[in-house]
C-alpha cells in the first residue's frame, strides 16, 4: 500500500481526532461516467474488485425463491462465445479468481487478479455479467447442485432453525423467502426467469464498484468502462414493499431428533440509518458481539459451560431491519439456556449497561477497526459496504468519532427501542421431549 | 439470512481452518525479507513483514496436536487449548482475553493433528502486551478442577455442534478412523465423545508441561514489523521463559502396508442427500521423495481442484452421473498423509453407480495419464495462490507456522514454487500410478436410511 492509506489507517488508531484527509480513497468517473472508488497501491502485484448491483434475492418472483442465487451460479457456466468449460479454463489459465453471490438486497461480484492479467480478467467479467447464456445443460447442472445441497441441509438444525424463524417474521415479504430457495421453488425456475433476472438487474444505475491494488487512477477509469459499459443505463427492478415484522413475539419447537438443539432468537432491530443504530450497535456488542467477553458468552459459556458458542448481532436490511442471535446446547439445557438469554436480555433493557462495559465495548469496537483494512479484499469490500449504505466517501475517517460520541443513555434508548416488551422471538429446532423435561 | 458466526466466536477452527491450510501451506512465493532465527532458549522466529497496514498478526504454535496424545486421551491437546485461556497469576481469570479485546485485538486458537496454535491480531503497538501475555501463558498457566469442568462441557458441546449434528462429520470421523489402521491420524483431533467426557485437569497439564516450552514452540509474526524489532521484544518476553522440558521425538506408530481395500457405510436417519468419499495413503511433503509431493499436489489440482478439473468435467459434465466431485491433495503432514476424491450423485444416481464411475475416470488416469495442458493450467493455479496469499498477512503466518509444526522448513516454502514449476507431466502420471492404489484407500458411504416407524 501507498504511504497514503497506511497514513489514514495509522490515524484511525490515534481513536482521537481523526485530520487525514480521504485522499487515500479516490471517487473516479470513468470516461463513460461509471463511478467507482479506489486505493492505489502497488505494493504487491494484484488488483481487488468488488461491486454490487442493488436489487439481491428479494428480486426474485414470486413462487420462485432462488432466481438470484442461481444466476451467481451460472455466470461463469458460459458467457459470450464460450461454453462452461471454455469460460473456466480461460479462467484457470489466467489463475483469476472470482466470485458471484446473491444478497437479500444486492447481487455482489467479485474479481482478483494478478497485475500482469488485469484486461483480460476484466474481459471475463464483462462478458459473465453482460452475456450469460445459461446454456440447457449448464442450468441443470448447478439447478443439479443447489438441490443436492438443499437436500442435504433438509435436516440441519441450524438451517431449519434460521429458515423458520425468517419466515415466521417475515410471512409472504420477500424477505421471508430463503436465498437459494427451496427444492421446489428451485424446482419451477426455467431459463426465461433467469434471463430476465441478469436484464433487469445488471445495470449501471444500481451499481456500486470498489478496489485495491497494483492500478493507476487513470487505467482503473478504463477498467470501469471495459467492465461495466456493455450494461443498460437503468435497472428495472421491483419495488419491495417496507416490510411489517410478526407482530408479537412467538416460541416456536421445532421437533427434530438432534444430539443438539439449536435456538434462534431476535427480534426488531433499527434500520443502518437510524440515529440510534449506532448505539445499538455498541449494545450488541456488549450483549452478545464476537469477542470473548460479552455478557451472554460470559453466562451461557464461561460460567456454566452451557454452549461452545452464543452470539448476537444487528441485521439491517433495505426494507426491515432484525436483531438476532443464536446458541445450540444438549437438549436438556436447551430450556435454561433460553431463560437465562431471556433474562439478559431484560436485564439489560431494564437497566443498560455499566460505565465499564461501555468504555470497554467501545475501546474494542474502535480498536478492533483497523483489523477490517488488511488486505486488498477487505479493503475493497469496506469500500463497496459504505457505498451500498450511503455512508459517505468520508465515514472510514469518521467511524471511530461515531462510536465515541455513544453515551450510556444512547445505549439504553437503544436498548428500550429493541428489546421494547423484552420477549424476543424465538424459534427452537430440536428434541421437544427433552426440551419439556429439563424446565429450565 | 445471515448464518451465526458460529466458528467465529469459537476458540477453535478445527478442520476446516486445519485442512485448508495443510493444502495451501507451501503454497507461496517467497515474500520480501523473512527473518528466521532462534532464541538461546530454543524457541524458533519467523517475521514476514508486510507494512501495508498497522496491524500485526501475532501467533505462537506448538509442536504437539492430536496424534501427539496418548492412546485413550483423545482430544486432550484440543482440550488443552481451550483451557490456555483460563488464566496464570499474572494474568487471572479471563484477563487475558478482557485485555485483547480492551486493545481491540481479535484472538482464537486451533489445534490440528500436528499442532496447536493461538493467534491475536492487533495494531503494531500492541505487540509487545500479546507477546509478554503469550509468553506468560507458556508455562504459568493455573487450573482449577472447577473451571476444567465447565469447559470440559464447552467442549463436549463444541463436538456436538461439528459433529453430532453433522453427519457428513460424522462420516469422516469413522472413515480417518478405519483408513488409518495404527497411526494416530485416525482420531479426532477434538476427540471421541467418551474419551473427553474422562478428561481432567491433570490430563491437561500433563500435556502442558511436557510440550509447552519454548524449545518446541515456532513464534510467527507477521504485519507491520521489523524481523530486528521482532527479535528484541522476543528477547524481552518469550526469551526469559525457560526450558522446562525436552519434548520427546515425534515418533508415530506407523501403518502397516496392508493390501486391503476398506469401506465404511453410515446409515444416518437425518441423512437426505447421499455421499461418498475417498482416502489413499500418500507421502506428506515431508516424507516423500523430492517431488513426489509437488506431483501429488499438481495431481491434486489438476485431477480433483474445482470445474476444470478432469474428474469433475468426466462425472459432473459429461456423463452426469454427480451433482459434485472433485479431489485434493492433504499435502502438510509430518507423517504419511492422505489424497482425498468425493462425489455427490446427480438425482437418481445411486452410489454404486456412482463409485464405479469414479473408480473407471482413476482408472483411466492410471492408464493413460493427464493431459499436458491440464497440468499447465494446473501448476500456473497453484503457483499464482503464492502471490495471493502475499496480499493476507495471517495466511503468510498460517504458512509458515503449518510449515515449521509439520516438519518442513523456511527454505522449503520460499523454494517451493520453484519446485511446483519443475514437476513435469511425467511426473504427474507417475505419482498416479504409485499412489493411487485401491489397496492403500477406504471408501466412505454416507446413506439415508428410512427413520423408524413410531412404535
Amino acid at each position: 500500500m501507498t504511504a497514503l492509506p497506511r497514513l489514514f489507517l495509522a490515524l484511525l488508531l490515534a481513536c482521537a481526532a481523526f485530520s487525514a484527509s480521504a485522499a487515500d480513497i479516490r471517487r473516479v468517473e470513468s470516461p463513460g461516467g461509471i463511478v467507482g472508488w479506489l486505493v492505489s497501491d502497488d505494493t504487491v502485484p494484484l488488483l481487488a474488485v468488488k461491486f454490487a448491483f442493488t436489487g439481491g434475492a428479494a428480486q426474485d418472483p414470486d413462487g420462485k425463491a432462488g432466481v438470484a442465487n442461481m444466476v451467481s451460479g451460472l455466470l461463469d457456466e458460459g458467457a459470450g462465445d464460450m461454453d462452461a468449460q471454455q469460460f473456466q479454463r480461460r479462467a484457470e489459465e489466467l489463475a483469476i479468481r472470482y466470485n458471484f453471490d446473491a444478497g437479500r438486497d444486492a447481487f455482489y461480484g467479485e474479481l482478483r487478479t494478478l497485475s500482469e492479467n488485469i484486461d483480460a480478467a476484466v474481459d471475463l467479467v464483462r462478458i459473465a455479467i453482460s452475456s450469460p447464456r445459461f446454456d440447457e445443460d449448464a442450468v441443470e447442472r448447478i439447478r443439479g447442485q443447489i438441490v443436492s445441497g438443499l437436500r442435504g441441509d433438509i435436516n440441519d438444525p441450524d438451517t431449519i432453525a434460521s429458515r423458520a424463524w425468517m419466515q415466521a417474521i417475515f410471512g409472504d415479504h420477500p424477505y421471508g423467502r430463503p436465498i437459494d430457495g427451496t427444492m421446489e421453488s428451485v424446482a419451477r425456475i426455467g431459463r426465461d426467469d433467469l434471463v430476465a433476472f441478469a436484464s433487469a438487474n445488471f445495470a449501471r444505475d444500481n451499481l456500486h464498484v470498489a478496489a485495491v491494488g497494483d492500478i493507476s487512477e487513470e487505467a482503473f477509469g478504463l477498467l470501469l468502462d471495459r467492465m461495466f459499459s456493455g450494461l443498460p443505463e437503468t435497472a428495472s427492478l421491483r419495488t419491495v414493499p417496507q416490510a411489517s415484522l410478526a407482530a408479537r413475539p412467538f416460541e416456536t419447537v421445532i421437533d427434530t431428533d438432534v444430539p443438539q438443539t439449536v435456538i434462534q432468537f431476535g427480534g426488531p432491530g433499527l434500520m443502518r440509518h437510524d440515529p440510534d443504530f449506532v448505539p445499538a450497535y455498541v449494545l450488541n456488542h456488549l450483549l452478545g458481539g464476537g469477542t470473548f467477553t460479552s455478557r451472554l458468552y460470559d453466562e451461557i459459556r464461561e460460567k456454566r459451560g452451557l454452549a461452545y458458542g452464543v452470539d448476537t448481532y444487528l441485521y439491517p436490511l433495505d426494507h426491515a431491519a432484525l436483531f438476532g442471535g443464536g446458541v445450540a446446547t444438549r437438549g436438556e439445557r436447551a430450556a435454561e439456556s433460553l431463560r437465562i438469554i431471556r433474562e439478559e436480555i431484560a436485564r439489560i433493557a431494564a437497566d443498560g449497561p455499566t460505565q465499564a462495559e461501555l468504555d470497554e465495548a467501545k475501546a474494542y469496537l474502535k480498536g478492533s477497526y483497523p483489523l477490517r483494512f488488511d488486505t486488498s479484499g477487505k479493503i475493497a469490500g469496506q469500500l463497496l459496504q459504505i457505498q451500498i449504505e450511503e455512508l459517505g466517501i468520508d465515514y472510514i475517517e469518521r467511524r471511530n468519532s461515531l462510536i465515541d460520541a455513544v453515551t450510556i443513555d444512547d445505549v439504553r434508548r437503544a436498548a428500550g427501542r429493541l428489546f421494547a416488551d423484552g420477549a424476543p422471538y424465538v424459534t427452537i429446532v430440536g428434541r421437544k421431549a427433552a426440551l419439556e423435561n429439563s424446565g429450565g | 439470512m445471515r448464518r451465526r458466526p458460529a466458528a467465529q466466536c469459537a476458540r477453535l477452527a478445527l478442520l476446516a481452518v486445519a485442512l485448508l491450510f495443510a493444502t495451501l501451506a507451501p503454497r507461496l512465493a517467497a515474500a520480501a525479507d523473512v527473518g528466521h532465527f532462534f532464541l538461546d532458549n530454543g524457541l524458533e522466529v519467523v517475521v514476514v513483514p508486510d507494512h501495508r497496514s498497522p496491524v500485526v498478526t501475532h501467533m505462537i504454535w506448538y509442536k504437539v496436536g492430536s496424534a501427539d496424545e496418548e492412546p485413550g486421551k483423545a482430544g486432550v491437546a484440543h482440550f488443552l487449548e481451550h483451557l490456555l485461556f483460563k488464566g496464570t497469576p499474572k494474568h487471572p481469570g479471563s484477563s487475558f482475553s478482557d485485555t485483547v479485546a480492551a486493545i481491540g485485538g481479535s484472538e482464537n486458537a486451533f489445534t490440528s493433528y500436528d499442532y496447536t496454535a493461538y493467534y491475536q491480531r492487533v495494531a503494531r503497538e500492541h505487540l509487545p502486551l500479546v507477546m509478554e501475555m503469550e509468553a506468560d501463558r507458556m508455562t504459568n498457566l493455573i487450573l482449577t478442577d472447577d473451571v476444567v469442568a465447565r469447559e470440559r462441557d464447552v467442549v463436549l458441546e463444541e463436538r456436538r455442534s461439528r459433529v453430532e449434528n453433522d453427519p457428513g462429520s460424522k462420516l469422516g470421523e469413522v472413515l480417518d478412523a478405519t483408513f488409518y489402521l495404527e497411526h494416530p491420524y485416525g482420531r479426532p483431533v477434538i476427540g471421541w465423545m467418551q474419551e473427553i467426557e474422562a478428561l481432567d485437569r491433570e490430563d491437561a497439564l500433563d500435556v502442558y508441561t511436557r510440550y509447552y516450552t519454548p524449545n518446541n514452540a515456532v513464534l510467527v509474526v507477521a504485519g507491520d514489523v521489523e524481523p530486528d524489532e521482532v527479535r528484541a521484544l522476543a528477547a524481552r518476553t518469550y526469551g526469559e521463559v525457560a526450558r522446562r522440558a525436552d519434548p520427546p521425538p515425534r515418533i508415530r506408530r506407523a501403518e502397516p502396508d496392508v493390501d486391503a481395500e476398506r469401506r465404511v457405510l453410515l446409515r444416518d436417519p437425518s441423512t437426505e442427500q447421499e455421499s461418498l468419499r475417498r482416502e489413499y495413503h500418500v507421502p506428506s511433503y515431508t516424507t516423500a521423495e523430492p517431488g513426489v509431493a509437488e506431483a501429488l499436489d499438481v495431481l491434486g489440482e489438476a485431477f480433483g481442484g474445482g470445474a476444470t478439473s478432469r474428474l469433475y468435467r468426466r462425472l459432473v459434465v459429461e456423463r452426469k452421473l454427480a451433482a459434485g466431485a472433485g479431489g485434493y491433495y492433504q499435502a502438510s503432514a509430518l507423517d504419511d498423509t492422505a489424497f482425498h476424491l468425493y462425489a455427490v450423485p446427480a438425482d437418481g444416481v445411486d452410489l454404486a453407480t456412482l463409485e464405479k464411475a469414479m473408480d473407471e475416470e482413476v482408472a483411466d488416469l492410471v492408464a493413460n495419464g493427464l493431459d499436458a495442458d491440464d497440468i499447465e493450467r494446473a501448476k500456473r493455479n497453484i503457483i499464482a495462490e503464492a502471490v495471493y496469499a502475499r496480499d493476507s498477512q495471517s495466511a503468510m503466518a498460517r504458512i509458515y507456522g503449518t510449515a515449521l509444526t509439520t516438519g518442513s522448513t523456511v527454505e522449503a516454502v520460499e523454494g517451493w514454487a520453484d519446485a511446483i514449476r519443475a514437476v513435469t507431466p511425467e511426473d504427474v502420471d507417475k505419482a498416479a500410478r504409485d499412489w493411487l492404489r485401491i489397496g492403500r484407500s477406504a471408501t466412505g458411504w454416507l446413506v439415508r436410511q428410512a427413520p423408524k416407524e413410531p412404535s
